[in-house]
């Protein structure tokens, strides 16, 4: 049982220096990938346009629940007028970059994954090797890249469409003042919360996207092998983002 | 005119996978300007071998030369600049699925030359001829028949004018025009563009009436080499029943097995060992 477990650890952190080695030979081909600013273009559509309503619907969701158990809970001391800064804060700093980056890895990150799995499966990765190019800057780079740059986008969108979610319920609904609502909110939502949202949101993203992408480049070349690569996609993706969430949280907390 | 008559040197290669021997002393000539076909049994290890050739895995002994440059140590900028002077065709064709088939067939002279459009345009509108697939070329690759893929696979194969071009089962799963077709490419192109063609197939009928060379591979090594007729006077009982297409011989129709009786009357009744 111990043995099993250590050489299941073993293997979890062989996997992430694997990645760490995956994530600096992506690095070293993104200027040449840069010079080609159509796949990225390319890629930033289909990770980031194609996710959007998704994220918009989810964001608008979280938002309207945010909105009532925190008028819920509010009003129990009295204080509804405090909605506002209790919502922003709460998709800002927390909700909007993770549910996001949750999101992400389910709609775009498998799309990642079983793309770049089946290009493996049908050779077309050794393709472009036998044509002297390399796929990680070809294939992999852009799609990284587009990832990185989607992500924190995304969250923001979330944040916002998730603030007016719970401005919905709060204002319209449950009558809270409108004035304070956002008043108090523009009084005690500081530029650290801020940053601590898109500080979460670009770690996921680069932690997302690296996930999909090495699992789908790594995957075996069958249909099984795509399948499991794409559910260790997503698996890998939410556990890392929880972890990485923590640790984030904590050290702005310091 | 020729510094090296051997455009590919094989020299007692030895390549195992997990312990198991794939090659074992292989000795191969490869002559440039003819077509050489190797052939053999399922499992010889003939896309291994390609593989060898191409410098996708390298082997555990002996050395493999390419146009003069000895494979092994070779860095990846290296092994990239000796690939350009390869085509290869892989037995499903590998298109690029969100490319069409003029970007297709442009993908490795976008990757490689900063050409203007219009002479882009030209050379793959050239190739695509050559395979008779100009007109195919908005189509999408999902749109094309296993053959039509092969051709246009073909095309960008030749697209940056290789020296040598590589054919891994040409054949499998084709209808006998597409076959045809295929092979009429193979020699044509060959002869018109002065290439040196290597054929990994097992459809020795097909392959005989164009291939100058034959090799065999049996058992990690070369069994026959020669011409087509050669082959089919050679004494080997591994070549006639290769040639011959007998389903026992040399290479057995049963694949290692426990005792057949014991093996009905075990026990356990669980999976076989």
């Amino acid at each position: 049982m111990i043995t099993e477990l250590a050489s299941s650890l073993g293997e979890s952190i062989e996997r992430v220096g694997d990645m760490c080695r995956f994530l600096v030979r992506i690095v070293v081909q993104l200027p040449r990938s840069l010079t080609r600013p159509q796949l990225i273009v390319d890629q930033i559509y289909n990770t980031g346009a194609l996710s959007l309503v998704i994220i918009m619907l989810s964001g608008l969701f979280v938002g309207m629940v945010l909105g009532l158990q925190g008028f819920e809970l509010l009003r129990r001391f009295g204080s509804e007028e405090a909605l506002g800064t209790a919502a922003a804060i709460g998709l800002v700093k927390e909700l909007g970059p993770v549910v996001t980056a949750l999101l992400f890895a389910g709609r775009a990150g498998t799309a990642l994954a079983s793309e770049i799995g089946l290009m493996r499966a049908t050779d077309q990765l050794s393709a472009m090797e036998m044509m002297a190019v390399d796929p990680v800057r070809r294939v992999v780079a852009p799609r990284f890249l587009g990832g990185v740059i989607t992500m924190p986008l995304l969250a923001a969108i979330f944040s916002l469409i998730g603030i007016y979610g719970a401005q919905l319920v709060g204002v319209q609904m449950m009558h809270v003042d409108s004035g304070s609502f956002w008043s108090q909110m523009q009084a005690s939502v500081d530029l650290r919360d801020v940053n601590e949202g898109i500080v979460k949101s670009g770690v996921f993203g680069v932690a997302c996207s690296l996930i999909a992408v090495y699992e789908g480049y790594h995957s075996e070349p069958t249909a099984e092998g795509v399948g499991a690569a794409t559910t260790r996609t997503v698996v890998t993706s939410a556990v890392v983002v929880l972890f990485l969430d923590y640790l984030i949280t904590a050290f702005f907390l310091k | 005119m020729n510094e090296y008559p051997h455009i590919i040197e094989v020299h007692d290669v030895r390549y195992s996978v997990g312990g198991r021997p794939i090659f074992d002393g292989l000795n191969m000539n490869f002559t440039r300007g003819r077509v050489t076909a190797v052939m053999g049994p399922s499992g010889t290890g003939k896309t291994t071998l390609l593989r060898l050739i191409t410098g996708q895995v390298a082997a555990d002994a002996g050395s493999i030369e390419v146009a003069g440059t000895r494979l092994s140590g070779l860095s990846r900028t290296q092994l990239f600049d000796l690939r350009r002077r390869m085509g290869m065709l892989f037995q499903n064709g590998a298109l690029l699925t969100d490319l069409s088939v003029f970007e297709n067939v442009a993908f490795p002279l976008r990757e490689h030359t900063r050409l203007p459009e219009r002479l882009i345009r030209q050379m793959v509108l050239t190739k695509l001829q050559a395979v008779g697939l100009r007109g195919a070329a908005g189509l999408m690759p999902g749109e094309l028949s296993g053959g039509m893929s092969r051709r246009v696979a073909l095309a960008r194969a030749i697209v940056m004018d290789p020296q040598i071009l590589i054919y891994d089962e040409p054949f499998v799963g084709l209808d006998p025009i597409s076959m045809g077709v295929i092979l009429r490419l193979i020699r044509h192109l060959n002869d018109a563009l002065g290439l040196t063609s290597i054929v990994v197939s097992h459809d020795v009928r097909e392959i005989s009436s164009v291939a100058d060379t034959v090799f065999l591979l049996s058992g990690g090594k070369v069994v026959a080499e020669g011409t087509p007729q050669e082959l089919q006077s050679v004494p080997s009982e591994v070549v006639k029943q290769f040639v011959g297409g007998l389903a026992d011989g040399p290479v057995p129709f049963h694949y290692p097995a426990p005792d057949y009786f014991d093996d009905l009357l075990a026990r356990d009744g669980g999976r076989p060992a």
